[in-house]
């Protein structure tokens, strides 16, 4: 296995960065680490112009539009015809054809008298001439990647009819000395704003399905406890905090319930719990280690963990208890399950060879593979549109937050915060 | 001179068992008091359970292995630690006095609290080892209370992979981080 999956990228990344330094243009996924394998890949060839104005501003817009764009595996980013544009101008659909562009997203940076930016743009269909529609957002400073978020966002949904997921948020987990820090930050891995600080190890974040609360365990009174914290307020209340050990939360998709693994009554087993708090309601009732449930979207089933068949596997059963069938039946270690927003698909991690790797299984026929090479694969979490994966991994030593699409092809390693990294969890869609 | 220092390596023991002395503040003894320190627990009441002393001769020399990672464990760092080998929750025949002395004490004194922590090496998901963590320290307390101390007196907790003892990936790192420790608070 090599040693460095990213460097035949990053050797890719750097003769591109020099052939467009050339260009005098540069790309914005020369600061991201892209990594593409695969053949036969269909993108969308999409031009991104620079926004009129952007560079007496502290963001790139056009850039972090097309990072933002390429991230999702269903763009490229083509060459640019070197003409100024903005959002107003009716590009020369024949030379920008030329450069292969399908798509064309034109646009503008304004400083307003109150010292927030007009940030404008326009997408155009270049095979139709078709003006595709624009918008425009009065930011702030510190919202100006957000607004290029929010482009990508309308170009992704224009242009392949699902969500885009550019302006959600992550969660994770840093810890550098003996300092944890759980983080919230945009999609692409910037931005990271602390939510808590602690002397000792949180794990398991967990997004509540409106977005503005994290579930997550702390262990800052010397013992696993279950803590919903208010991102907004800082505001956190109790969930679970029971004799011996309490982890894993999850959320309903309603968010009024959450899961967790209790081991008030001896073992690790699954209980419900109001997400006010109260009497936890236990759920499964084995002899074994059942833990790390996760709701499937209708709410109706709980995928977890359970060791009852010997070695750690994937299982399924309704919400409301009761009867369990075995989803995993390849390999001796499968933990760590997250469901697609569609029901559809499970990503875990497996055990293969000694290598802790991502897979996707597709549900209906129990298919599974593989879409790493990394061995130390942790914490899946699906994007709230279902195209993307977000997870830690860790190569030459070093943890890294990666986002890969489902069939693995494209992967990117996001910015971040030093230090090691970890317990990713992709937030939901953003309430408008 | 050596006598001396195997003596208070055994009193540091002692001490060990009989307060509430922080985690990190615990010094890793010396090693050559594992031996004396064992047979003396046995010398002053305790049940021969510990390795080596139920079948030797009071002068007898029992081989110890440094190679062998928690082979003479149950005596360092205070004898709070059990340690398990991979992918088990059995707890070995030498941590068996440690348990016995720690029994001793909760039964003696019954308003006194225990804290077991259960640990795992770094292989695996974070809460998958946090439940195999849980198995370790419940079946530390299985033990206490199989020796008369009540469930009341102990609380079983795990830390899963979050607090290994000793850093590091190789197989000696690994085996230092299978463990429970005992503490009181």
């Amino acid at each position: 296995m090599s040693p460095n999956p990213f460097r035949h990228a990053f050797a890719t990344l750097r003769m591109l960065a020099a052939v467009c330094l050339l260009a005098g243009w540069m790309p914005a996924w020369a600061q991201l680490r892209i990594e593409v394998s695969g053949v036969g890949l269909t993108q969308l060839p999409i031009a991104i112009a620079p926004f009129r104005g952007q560079d007496a501003t502290p963001q790139k817009i056009s850039s972090i539009v097309q990072a933002d764009l390429e991230r999702s595996g269903q763009f490229r980013g083509t060459d640019l015809v070197p003409v100024n544009l903005d959002e107003l101008a009716r590009p020369e659909l024949t030379a920008w054809r030329q450069k292969g562009a399908d798509s064309l997203v034109v646009g503008s940076v304004t400083r307003l008298a109150d010292g927030r930016f007009d940030v404008r743009f326009r997408l155009w269909d270049l095979t139709r001439g078709q003006d595709l529609g624009g918008q425009s957002y009065a930011v702030t400073q510190a919202d100006l990647r957000q607004s290029a978020h929010r482009i990508a966002d309308f170009v992704y949904e224009k242009l392949t009819g699902d969500k885009g997921i550019f302006s959600t948020r992550i969660g994770y987990v840093t810890k550098v000395a003996q300092r944890y820090n759980l983080w919230i930050a945009d999609a692409d891995g910037e931005n990271a704003q602390s939510a808590l600080a602690s002397p000792e190890p949180i794990i398991s974040p967990a997004w509540s399905p409106m977005g503005g609360q994290l579930a997550y365990v702390s262990f800052e009174s010397r013992k696993p406890v279950v803590y919903v914290h208010e991102i907004a307020t800082g505001k956190r209340r109790l969930l679970a905090n029971f004799r011996g050990s309490n982890s894993a939360p999850a959320w309903s998709p309603d968010g009024r319930t959450l899961a967790v693994t209790l081991s008030r009554d001896g073992g690790s087993q699954l209980y419900l719990i109001d997400a006010q708090g109260g009497e936890p309601r236990r759920l499964s009732q084995s002899s074994s280690i059942d833990t790390e449930p996760m709701f499937s979207p209708d709410g109706k089933s709980i995928y977890f963990v359970s060791d009852r068949g010997g070695s750690p596997q994937i299982y399924r059963m309704a919400a409301t208890g009761g009867s369990v069938q075995r989803v995993t039946f390849t390999g001796s270690y499968n933990i760590s399950p997250s469901i697609s927003p569609d029901g559809k698909s499970l990503a875990y991690i497996s055990r293969v060879n000694g290598a802790f790797r991502l897979h996707v299984m597709e549900l209906a026929s129990g298919n599974a593979v593989a879409i790493t090479d990394t061995s130390f694969d942790e914490s899946p979490s699906f994007a709230p549109n279902g195209r993307l994966i977000i997870y830690a991994t860790s190569a030459q030593g070093r943890e890294s937050l990666t986002t890969t699409t489902i069939d693995g092809r494209v992967k990117t390693r996001l910015a971040g915060a030093s230090g090691e990294i970890r317990e990713p969890d992709w937030g939901p869609l953003q309430q408008q | 001179m050596n006598r001396i220092l195997l003596a208070l390596t055994f009193a540091a023991v002692l001490a060990g068992c009989g307060s509430s002395v922080k985690l990190d503040d615990v010094a890793v003894e010396d090693k050559t008091g594992t031996l004396i320190g064992s047979r003396g627990a046995a010398g002053s009441g305790a049940s021969s359970g510990a390795a080596g002393s139920g079948s030797l001769p009071s002068q007898g020399v029992a081989p110890v292995d440094l190679t062998k990672p928690g082979s003479n464990a149950a005596v360092q760092q205070g004898a709070r630690i059990v340690y398990f080998d991979y992918d088990s929750f059995i707890i070995k025949p030498e941590f068996q006095s440690l348990i016995e002395i720690h029994a001793r004490q909760l039964r003696a004194d019954p308003a006194r609290k225990a804290v077991i922590e259960g640990h795992t090496d770094e292989t695996g998901g974070r809460e998958y080892n946090l439940a195999l963590g849980q198995k370790r320290s419940e079946a530390v307390r299985r033990a206490l209370g199989l020796l008369g101390v009540t469930d009341a007196q102990v609380e079983a907790v795990s830390y899963g992979k979050e607090k290994p003892a000793v850093q590091g990936s190789d197989e000696a790192a690994l085996a230092q981080n299978r463990r429970a420790e005992i503490s009181f608070r």
